[in-house]
């Protein structure tokens, strides 16, 4: 099977070479350019190393380089609307030039998605921090697509409300960069994805045109749901200004517990037990294996565990439960966490207990900490949310995000720290670390491989090898971080070809120039 | 040989969770419409500086051993302040003591407290030898209760603790506390108070088995009237308001500006 693939593996090379030649060329920004967005932007807006604006190059540097610093753009200007009608001008004022553009949110993404490839033009939302409007009924969140993610859950939180998705570049990221990318995050197992929790989209699409799709409609069927389009496309079929959400009532009471697990195997049947005692206040469940769980601690990232409870864990799993009124959630949620802990360690004692008769029935956990404090909440979480900061910290990351079978995650990670052992990279100065952490609600596994340095070497190992392996499994290459430039070879392991034509003829309805996002999501 | 009984150590941790719930300084605070109290529709959990106080005690215990004879965690407050003292018996302590309060009633004040533990101390059978308790509560930011205490027991005294090691044998400890121009170390007789400061030590998570077991560890349960002790605050909040909105910044588009403004606004000479 893994014969037939190689056909696919020489893709990348042939598709690189492909690019150059059918890509249309752009016009690179011109000192006339330059003139003309003066005209529509305040001077404040404009970083460009061109005359008369002439900006230092190291000013660009944040935005031709993703945070990872692993994907580098040459850009000459980077603009910062305000406005609808500003990007709006720009972006007609691009199209008939033809001149390329990158739409970059909170530069957070992790396939190079929101940087440029060469010198296209950067069109950063970040000016873009309104929030339009908000119902405190209904729950309907209408804001400008700069805002960042925290900060509406700032807003949202004195209304009892919160956003329906959260992930670790909270701080940082913009929701119109979530909502272009699909994010997903850590609370995707309780309210779903963004294809259904957002309402309507407000886009500037490429030949300058707004399409204005912000509803506040729970419900509008009403044929062809265009703004789904929008979600997920990674910015190359328009750029996204303003986004409707349907933010969630805040739950009053949330907990959460760190359970150290003596073998893999044992978090699935954990994964049930612990749905069916939790039910409904059940918000996230999170592998996090001994080796992420080790570089978290070491990088400072939240607050460790007691030795004793860390000791002969061979992964752990974060729960947190939430609900709704807090009085009464606080007894069920005490509760039920204490039925699932009685379970849990009833489990042991009887272990100990029939260990001598019968070597049948194991514990699912050797022990578990629960949070005693919102203090103590949020270092649990840090932990598993400091992950992605850790491993960057350690090295240089070759993140792989994937979606398989929650059963083959161990699996998965285990063949990839073989295949490169047998590849003899595994060692101090190239590959430190094979780790994995993810959201097992949602199937999802985060594949980290940690390098002294990003090598040839170590990726001709990894890849297709990845790819492969997750095509093994019927998984995805990409279950919540995009395409972006990083996985655009990748495709065809999870879409197959008829789907790959049917968004290419989307593109061009919508971006016939090509202007948009050149180079990502599809080669 | 066994430590006699004369050697052993009985430590009492007094831990508040006010109002009469501590309100945790992860949660924003918001005031009263009538500035008499803030909002308490909040989270609530243990004190952090009577946490590390717990923590303290219990640490001592992994390091002392059987000298440590006994750690009683007590709390004064409502029903739910219980749950407090299961947190710090999950943590590690022996027993608690928990002298309820009417739901209605007004949070206690430092020497009402202080009163009420000692009253609590001289009430224990085996004495005390050591309480160690927060620096404050972080909520009213009193800082009074430890030093009240030592005052109506005429105990010594060792406050803002960052380090602590007791000798049982010779009943004494060295205590390093945390002062304006450093740290300052002395060497205080059992019976002591200390109270904790933040670099004391990082409290642990409570685990699974010690939450179980702290179900089955006794809370005693008094009133104030069983301690001959009289809650009733002597203080009359007039008015609690919020520090001043912090105004937003504006952007200037040259230097010139930028002076001009801070003339107006009389940061720079004219």
């Amino acid at each position: 099977m893994f014969a037939a693939r190689n056909v696919v593996r020489r893709l990348p090379q042939r598709s690189i070479r492909r690019w150059a030649h059918t890509q249309p060329t752009f016009n690179p920004v011109t000192e006339q350019d330059i003139a003309r967005f003066q005209q529509i932007l305040p001077a404040s807006s404009i970083l460009s190393t061109l005359a008369p604006i002439s900006t230092p190059v190291a000013e660009l540097s944040n935005f031709n380089n993703d945070w990872m610093n692993k994907y580098h753009g040459k850009s000459t200007t980077v603009l910062r609307p305000c406005t609808t009608k500003e990007v709006s001008e720009i972006v007609r004022w691009c199209n008939e030039r033809g001149i390329a553009i990158v739409p970059q949110g909170g530069n957070t993404g992790l396939v190079g998605g929101g940087v440029p490839i060469k010198d296209e033009l950067i069109l950063s939302l970040g000016n873009m921090t309104k929030i339009r409007s908000f119902d405190p009924v209904s729950g309907i969140i209408v804001a400008d697509s700069g805002c960042i993610l925290e900060a509406l859950s700032e807003y949202l939180a004195p209304h009892n409300y919160i956003m329906p998705l959260d992930l670790g570049a909270k701080g940082s990221c913009q929701i119109g960069g979530n909502v272009s990318t699909n994010a997903g995050g850590l609370r995707l197992l309780r309210y779903g994805s963004l294809h259904g929790s957002v309402l309507g989209l407000e886009v500037v699409l490429p030949d300058g045109t707004v399409l204005d799709q912000l509803t506040t409609l729970r419900k509008d069927n009403t044929g062809y749901d265009i703004k789904q389009l929008f979600i997920g496309a990674e910015g190359t079929l328009g750029i996204i200004t303003g986004v409707s959400i349907l933010a969630a009532p805040a739950p009053q009471a949330s907990s959460n517990v760190m359970l150290a697990l003596p073998k893999y195997e044992n978090v699935l049947p954990l994964f049930r037990e612990v749905k069916r005692q939790l039910s409904e206040i059940l918000s996230a469940f999170e592998f996090i294996d001994r080796r992420a769980y080790e570089l978290a601690v070491k990088h400072g990232q939240g607050r460790a565990l007691n030795d004793e409870d860390v000791e002969g864990a061979e992964c752990f799993v974060l729960v947190e439960t939430s609900g709704g009124k807090r009085e009464h959630d606080e007894e069920v949620r005490l509760k039920r966490f204490r039925l699932l802990c009685n379970i849990l360690t009833r489990t042991q004692k009887l272990n100990g207990l029939l260990e001598s008769l019968m070597e049948a029935d194991e514990p699912l956990i050797n022990t578990g900490v629960l949070s005693q404090s919102p203090a103590q909440f949020s270092q649990l979480w840090a932990i598993r949310e400091g992950i992605t900061e850790a491993v960057s910290k350690e090295g240089k990351a070759y993140k792989y995000d994937i979606s398989i079978p929650v059963a083959s995650f161990k699996e998965a990670v285990d063949k990839t720290r073989e295949q490169l052992r047998s590849k003899g990279l595994l060692r101090d100065d190239a590959v430190k670390h094979v780790v994995g952490y993810g959201h097992v609600g949602d199937g999802n596994l985060h594949l980290n491989v940690v390098a002294a340095a990003y090598t040839p070497e170590i990726e001709a190992a990894l890849e297709p090898f990845v790819y492969e392996l997750v095509a093994s499994y019927k998984g995805s290459i990409s279950a919540e971080h995009g395409i972006g430039v990083m996985k655009t070879h990748a495709l065809p392991y999870t879409k197959n070809p008829t789907s790959i034509e049917i968004m290419k003829r989307i593109k061009a309805l919508f971006d016939p120039k090509g202007i948009m996002n050149p180079g990502k999501v599809l080669e | 040989m066994r430590p006699t009984a004369a050697r052993l150590l009985n430590i009492l941790v007094p831990v508040k969770r006010r109002v009469r719930l501590t309100i945790d300084y992860a949660v924003k605070i918001r005031v009263n419409p009538d500035q008499k109290g803030v909002d308490l529709n909040v989270k609530h959990s243990m004190n952090p500086f009577d946490e590390i106080a717990v923590e303290e005690a219990v640490r001592l215990r992994e390091k002392l051993k059987d000298e440590v004879k006994s750690i009683k965690v007590v709390t004064i407050g409502p029903a739910k302040a219980a749950e407090t003292l299961r947190t710090g018996l999950a943590m590690g302590a022996d027993s608690a003591i928990h002298v309820e309060t009417p739901e209605s009633s007004p949070p206690p004040e430092p020497l009402g407290v202080a009163k009420a533990l000692r009253a609590l101390i001289e009430r224990q059978k085996d004495g005390v030898d050591l309480v160690i308790l927060g620096k404050q509560a972080i909520d009213d930011d009193a800082g009074q209760t430890g030093q009240m205490l030592a005052g109506l027991l005429d105990w010594p005294q060792a406050t803002f603790a960052s380090k602590l090691v007791v000798d049982p044998t010779k009943k004494e400890a060295n205590i390093t506390q945390e002062i304006d121009g450093g740290l300052q170390e002395v060497k205080c007789k059992l019976p002591l108070i200390v109270t904790t400061d933040l670099r004391l030590n990082e409290p642990r998570y409570a685990s699974l088995p010690n939450i179980m077991k702290a179900k089955k560890k006794p809370i005693e349960k008094l009133s104030p009237s069983d301690l001959g002790i009289d809650l009733t605050p002597r203080l009359e909040t007039i008015k609690i308001t919020e520090p001043p909105k912090r105004q937003g910044g504006g952007k200037v588009e040259s230097v010139d500006e930028l002076i001009a403004k801070l003339k107006e606004a009389g940061v720079v000479g004219r």
